[in-house]
């Protein structure tokens, strides 16, 4: 795996990324995106919210909710065990985190090594896709996660309270 | 305002509010008969400071009143003109002129309408009516920083204030002139030395920052080193009196220090907790220790928390001149008494008081204190009183307005209700009656005035205070006056919360919101159609039960209602039963907010981490009853 985080020959410009699964298909996201990665711990739970916001819990004094993106995405397997991970996320001024099923690497991915996402049978609307990039004969699939966690059916802003 | 000058833009918006407050307050207590010499002298200092300020800010309109205004108050103060009740009344509305511009350059929205030439034209009348023609300028405070510069043309000051001259007020020459105000009498601007300055002629003195930037770019390259000096030049010029004895910090620096120590205190509790199951016998330097950091933070706590605090006379100071303004509009004579004004409470507290005070003392004059022959015609004296005070009381703030005045009218409060088809009967007791005035569009005023009266008052006074976790109380006495008290939190940033447990899991109740908690028995339950909806008599009293369980969608069926525990809460008017699983205690709860990365969730306002680290939501207790309408439907 290592050899991946040298840079490509070239002076071509690459970006960073850390790559995680959720049931058989390999995401990325974004690095700078990502502030920590934690296990996961008891949350506090929300009244009438959907099912995948877990609720909230206390990093260091600050309130930051938990969503279960295996529960969004309908994987069959949802469990919360002491080696399940929890990415939190610096999106859109906020702090979340987001359940997954594990993280796997960081990779650096030249731009054209990124093609653009056909429409397609992934769990994600292809909306908030980057593109894809293949590794090792494995499909990865690039996600703007920002984009992701501010549309309106994640449910964490004010705007899409109304679900 | 380029150059890095934004910076302490702030600063000076603050610093001058500040002496425009002082101006006002000291000249509200200005004894017109015998001028105190010191008051005179303040009054100078804070016009004098916001002229030196507004003049390197470039906020020339602003220059232009403290200038003349400056020239009247030196003259006051030398004895050269005397004080009369009339020149008070011209201060004041120059300060409120100033006010205004104030605000417009802030908003960064210049308004033409305010009348800048209309004031300075008054106060030079002022001037002219008993100090002669000519407004001789104390020259020694000269605030051009650097007319003396080398180079610079003897442009300063001929001291004419009466000549209309075309001066260039903009930034820049060329910009269209801001409010050309026909008074300044010398250099204000700071460059007009600068070289390749056109020669000043008399009449058209340079008013500008850089009245030669126009086709002359070599102009602006001397201006950079020059401001390094002026920037501190200014503020040394400045009389600040307790200038040695505070810092102005930003409130972000504070509220991140407050929630700090909040961890702390939270990590502190921690320990606490997890140390309990040691021997005290044999661990007893580890409890010693643990004690007193206990102590130790407590006491941190305590100290950090009265950082934000500030004595309510912030609020109380604005209320002279309300009172004296109203009463001159209204024809009334009102003497208002304030009370503790040194009582401190948090700044994010006094700041949402304002609102509602003003509208209350407001009423109270308009509607409440009669005019004077009517006062003498009950027996009263012709000058009605009003009070503010403020005091502590059980871990609170309690602010109270009351007058002598003629009181609430009770019928004509019954008859709009029964007119607006709210629920009401003759029998209502007062309390009930006076808790009408709450609700929205309820007024009662005969005509609408200027000051009160549009309906859009006292509901609005109490959604403000509830939003900060106070209430408020209504007595009158018909003929003897109306007494209003405000109960307050001491701080925003703690809650006194009781804290509840339903279905393993910790919520907060602000302990405002509770009457009493009790344990239901069968003969208080009475059943209405269907499980869902149960009312309960307390005290001959029926009310709704709701039950937190189902609130929150919680799963599993609650409990029984039969020996469960229940709270009673009263929530904008409704007392309703809230049934709980447990009580487990009641507790202080650092707020924390739930939107900063999250969203806001309907039946709660907050959070808060408890002792273990966990996470706790603070219920929204006016929000509950909406809820359980809602929720209805579904569980039927």
């Amino acid at each position: 795996m290592h050899e991946h985080r040298e840079q490509p020959q070239g002076s071509e410009p690459t970006q960073e990324f850390l790559t995680f699964t959720l049931g058989h298909e390999e995401y990325a996201i974004d690095i700078l995106r990502v502030q920590e990665i934690r296990g996961y711990d008891q949350v506090t739970a929300i009244a009438n919210s959907p099912a995948f916001i877990k609720g909230v819990i206390n990093l260091r004094g600050a309130i930051v909710p938990i969503v279960d993106l295996r529960i969004k995405f309908n994987l069959a397997t949802v469990t919360y065990d002491p080696f399940t991970v929890v990415i939190i996320l610096n999106v859109m001024k906020r702090i979340v985190g987001v359940v997954v099923d594990s993280v796997s690497d960081v990779i650096a991915l030249a731009h054209a090594a990124i093609k653009p996402a056909p429409e397609f049978g992934s769990s994600f609307n292809t909306e908030y896709l980057m593109g894809l990039a293949t590794i090792e004969e494995r499909m990865l699939i690039l996600v703007d996660i920002e984009r992701l966690m501010s549309s309106g059916e994640m449910a964490l802003l004010n705007e899409a309270s109304e679900q | 305002m380029s150059f890095g000058m934004s910076q302490f833009l702030g600063v000076f918006f603050e610093e001058a509010e500040e002496h425009l407050a002082a101006l006002e307050h000291l000249l509200l207590t200005l004894d017109v008969e015998q001028p105190d010499a010191e008051a005179l002298n303040g009054i100078f200092r804070a016009a004098h400071s916001i002229k030196g300020s507004s003049g390197m800010f470039g906020f020339d309109d602003l220059t232009a009143v403290t200038h003349v205004l400056e020239t009247l108050l030196d003259k006051v103060r030398c004895g050269q003109i005397g004080v009369q009740a009339q020149m008070i009344d011209v201060l004041l509305e120059s300060r409120d002129v100033l006010a205004q511009l104030l605000a417009a350059h802030k908003a960064e929205r210049p308004d033409p309408e305010i009348p800048v030439q209309a004031t300075v034209a008054r106060l030079q009348a002022l001037i002219d009516q008993q100090g002669g023609a000519r407004a001789v300028v104390p020259e020694d405070d000269s605030f051009g920083f650097f007319d003396d510069a080398p180079g610079a043309p003897a442009a300063t000051a001929t001291a004419t204030a009466v000549a209309p001259v075309e001066q260039a007020w903009g930034l820049f020459a060329d910009e269209p002139a801001v409010a050309p105000t026909p008074t300044a009498d010398s250099a204000f601007g700071f460059f007009d030395d600068a070289p390749g300055a056109p020669s000043t002629a008399l009449a058209e003195q340079a008013y500008g920052l850089f009245p030669d930037a126009p086709g002359a770019p070599l102009a602006n390259a001397p201006v950079h080193d020059r401001r390094s000096t002026d920037k501190r030049a200014a503020p040394a010029g400045t009389p600040t009196e307790s200038e040695s004895s505070s810092i102005r910090v930003s409130v972000e620096r504070i509220d991140s220090l407050i929630n700090q120590v909040g961890e702390l205190v939270i990590t502190q509790a921690m320990l606490a907790q997890l140390s309990a199951v040691l021997d005290p016998a044999e661990h007893e330097r580890i409890y010693q220790a643990l004690s007193q950091l206990e102590h130790n933070t407590r006491e941190l706590q305590e100290a950090v928390m009265s950082i934000r605090m500030l004595p309510i006379s912030f609020v109380f100071n604005r209320f002279p001149r309300l009172v004296r303004d109203a009463c001159g509009k209204l024809g009334k004579q009102v003497e208002l008494v304030l009370r503790g004004e040194h009582t401190e409470l948090d700044k994010g507290v006094i700041e949402k008081l304002t609102d509602p005070l003003t509208h209350i003392v407001r009423n109270s004059i308009d509607h409440g204190i009669e005019l004077p022959a009517e006062r003498l015609a009950a027996g009263k004296p012709a000058m009605g009183t009003v009070r503010m005070s403020a005091f502590h009381q059980g871990g609170r703030i309690v602010v109270e307005i009351s007058d002598d005045g003629k009181g609430l009218a009770r019928e004509r409060i019954l008859a709009k209700a029964k007119e607006q088809g709210m629920p009401v009967s003759d029998e209502m007791p007062d309390s009930e009656v006076w808790q009408l005035i709450f609700m929205p569009g309820f007024s009662t005023a005969e005509a609408v005035t200027d000051l009160s009266g549009r309906g859009v008052g006292m509901d609005v006074v109490r959604r403000n205070i509830t939003s900060i976790g106070g209430r408020i109380d209504i007595s009158s006495v018909a003929g003897q006056g109306t007494h209003i008290a405000i109960r307050l939190p001491l701080t925003l940033a703690i809650l006194d919360g009781m804290i509840v447990e339903v279905g393993r899991v910790h919520y907060v109740v602000p302990l405002t919101y509770i009457v009493e908690s009790l344990q239901l028995k069968a003969e208080h339950i009475y059943s209405m159609s269907g499980s869902s909806s149960a009312v309960i008599s307390v005290r001959n009293e029926y009310l709704p039960l709701l039950s937190l369980h189902r609130l929150l969608n919680l799963p599993g069926e609650p409990p029984a209602a039969v020996g469960s525990i229940v709270l009673i809460l009263e929530a904008e008017g409704n007392t309703f039963a809230l049934q709980v699983d447990e009580l487990v205690g009641q507790q202080q709860v650092v707020i924390k907010s739930l939107e900063q990365n999250f969203r806001r969730v309907e039946g709660i306002t907050g959070a808060t981490i408890m002792g273990d680290g966990s996470v706790a939501l603070i219920l929204d207790v006016d929000a509950l009853p909406r809820l359980a309408g809602q929720g209805a439907p579904s569980h039927a």
